[in-house]
């Protein structure tokens, strides 16, 4: 009846699994509001250099050690004799040192914290994209062609698997830290935000690719590859065109999870001094720098640490409810317990 | 089972040598870091350099280097390059500390984490799951060092009510050592218990649907029952790998919590010999750590297929 009414040509109710998963999405309100809660930390993030140009009318490296500000008319110093940086002034000098200078060199804070986040959140993205990419494609050879090539992916996997994470990630760091690195033609010098990109990609690959190859393990044993197979397809064929297709869902919450995970490493080894180089900011350089400052100023240190919170907060929320929505077997076995008492609820 | 050790043995062992040689590769194409530069300080003359060379055999191949390291940690001979001390009995001496670390926290994230899982699956979708849900969550996306810095400055230097920092000997002064042990275990387990929380609740919302829960269930037997001794139960066999795997990590040095609450023990050796570039305790660390690692794997492997019968040890050793 329903149906009847709708006019030709629209697509129906249902039309695939995505749109099932995108209508399952829009219904969980939690994970709209991460969602929302992202995007508002991205824009936040981007929106930097107007902050800086109209606003605080200065950069996030600039020192302002014995530059003084009018607040309410009277002048007063960003950095007092003693070393101790202001605290917020709110609107009080027309948006400059909004929450803050940063420490001794009196760099704005408010600033630094929008720098950080580009940084932060550059980083995690682009680790997060090379780890996922570089794990589905280790995790789908070794698991499509079993043999050899898994051999050779699974021992060099369990060897990083089987070194210590943070310890793995922190000499690379440091190595890469002192003497930047030289692959043929591409140089990264030290002090380059690619190093610890490249540090995290490395170190977290191991965890998408074990669970993808497993999973490709048991799809290549289903009918539509024997079929696909039948029909003269080609290794490639099989794996881009039969595999991979199936194994989206997962690939896509795993870059959610590793875009968490990322931030958290990223914040960790800048926080240890060998990510982020000074001065450049991010929200773990931002950590160290405030944290000596902790009982002074304990802002400077919870400010940046509640972004990191949050952001990941928001992206973990995300990556549960995308599982929960394009995992329909998930979905099936939350109705059967949770259904009866909230049949729309999707709890995470 | 007699096959089953010997094969996963040697796979620990070829694991163990692998870790080793990455860890010593890693460190010797460093440009411009010759060890006996470093070590004879800024304004060396070349014959000090050459000498300090000679002495610690920086010109002999990669090889031959790696083998006279190898040999010297495993016989307990090995010395720093930064202070000549012995690198095995530092590693020895903070063992307490970082041991106590871990299992303290081990505990608390175990008993909370199975609590917290076991209360949300059974309430799943009432507002007690929405409440344990939102504090599991945000525990695993807290910066473990950040949280850290945060209570050592709101607890200790401002309220006063923790110590600042430092390890007491257990066998020393027991109260003390818990006392100041308190908030390092507790930021080591906030982020634990959030993600055993969301596992075990996952992992018991499967077995629900399962027929022997409905068997169990149509016996007659109380929800209580069922919930304990069939659904808790078996949900909590990937838990016990997991937390195999976890503290086999954990063991082998916990640098953010342990330098920023200077307890001295394994992570922070490590975090020091790493900023100093000094590769005798690097390598004998990373050694350390990953055998924690590879053993607690093979015994979480023992222990699932002794809890999960279906699971032959033949099948886990592939």
């Amino acid at each position: 009846m329903v149906e009847g009414s709708q006019p030709a040509g629209a697509a129906p109710t249902g039309a695939g699994p995505w749109g099932v998963a995108l209508r399952r999405l829009r219904r969980n309100r939690l994970v709209l509001a991460a969602l929302a809660l992202f995007v508002l930390i991205v824009l936040f993030s981007l929106a930097a250099p107007l902050w800086a140009v109209h606003v605080a009318h200065t950069g996030p490296n600039t020192t302002h050690t014995l530059a003084k500000v009018e607040v309410d008319g009277e002048k007063r110093e960003v950095v007092d004799p003693t070393g101790k940086p202001t605290g917020p002034l709110w609107f009080g000098a027309g948006g400059r040192f909004f929450l803050g200078a940063d420490g001794s060199l009196g760099r704005d804070e408010m600033v630094r914290l929008m720098y950080g986040g580009r940084t932060s959140l550059f980083i995690s993205l682009i680790a997060a994209l090379i780890t996922t990419a570089l794990g589905a494609a280790l995790g789908l050879l070794a698991g499509y062609f079993r043999g050899w090539p898994d051999t050779l992916i699974s021992r060099a996997l369990d060897v990083i698997w089987a070194f210590p994470v943070l310890l793995l990630a922190i000499a690379l760091g440091l190595v890469l830290a002192v003497g930047g690195l030289q692959i043929g033609p591409v140089t990264i010098p030290s002090g380059s935000i690619w190093i610890p990109i490249m540090v995290i990609s490395v170190v977290f690959v191991t965890y998408t690719a074990r669970p993808v190859r497993g999973e490709v393990l048991s799809l290549r044993e289903k009918e539509f590859v024997e079929a696909a197979v039948a029909q003269g397809a080609g290794p490639a064929r099989v794996m881009f065109g039969e595999l991979l297709p199936n194994l989206w869902s997962t690939i896509i919450v795993f870059f959610t999870i590793n875009v968490a995970n990322s931030m958290l490493l990223e914040s960790a080894l800048s926080f240890l001094g060998v990510g982020v180089q000074p001065p450049n900011a991010s929200w773990g350089t931002m950590i160290a720098t405030g944290s000596t400052l902790i009982k002074s100023a304990p802002l400077l240190t919870i400010l940046p640490g509640a972004m990191i919170l949050l952001t990941v907060l928001a992206l973990n929320v995300l990556g549960d409810g995308l599982r929960d929505a394009l995992d329909p077997k998930s979905k099936l076995r939350l109705e059967v317990h949770a259904g009866l008492a909230e049949p729309e609820g999707t709890p995470v | 089972m007699g096959r089953f050790i010997v094969r996963r043995l040697l796979g620990m062992v070829a694991v163990l040598f692998a870790v080793s040689v990455l860890a010593f590769l890693i460190f010797n194409v460093i440009p411009n870091s010759d060890p006996a530069q470093r070590m004879a300080g800024r304004n060396a003359t070349p014959q000090l350099v050459a000498s300090i060379t000679e002495e610690w055999g920086f010109d002999e191949p990669l090889p031959q280097q790696y083998l006279t390291m190898m040999g010297n940690i495993l016989s307990g001979d090995v010395i720093s390059y930064t202070n000549r001390e012995n690198v095995d009995e530092r590693i020895v001496e903070g063992v307490p500390a970082t041991f106590s670390l871990c299992l303290g926290a081990a505990l608390l994230w175990l008993t909370f984490g199975i609590l917290f899982g076991y209360l949300s699956a059974v309430r799943a979708g009432g507002w007690l799951d929405r409440v344990l849900t939102v504090v599991a969550v945000t525990g695993i996306s807290i910066p473990v060092f950040w949280l850290a810095a945060v209570l050592l400055n709101y607890l200790s230097y401002q309220a006063g009510i923790f110590p600042s920092g430092g390890y007491v000997g257990l066998t020393e002064e027991p109260l003390d050592w818990a006392y100041h042990l308190l908030l390092p275990w507790l930021t080591l387990a906030v982020v634990q218990i959030g993600f055993y929380s969301r596992v075990l609740r996952s992992n018991m919302l499967d077995a629900m649907s399962e027929d022997y829960v409905r068997t169990a269930r149509a016996k007659g037997l109380s929800e209580r029952r069922v919930m304990t001794r069939h659904v808790l139960r078996n949900s909590l066999i990937p838990i016990v790998t997991l937390f195999g795997l976890d503290v086999g990590v954990l063991l082998g040095g916990t640098i953010l919590v342990e330098a920023i609450f200077n307890l001295n023990g394994i992570g922070q050796y490590a975090f020091e010999s790493l900023k100093g570039l000094d590769l005798p305790p690097i390598m004998a660390i990373v050694l350390f750590g990953a055998f924690f690692v590879v053993l607690f794997n093979a015994l979480a492997d023992i222990a699932y297929a002794y809890l999960d019968p279906r699971v032959k040890l033949e099948d886990s050793a592939q």
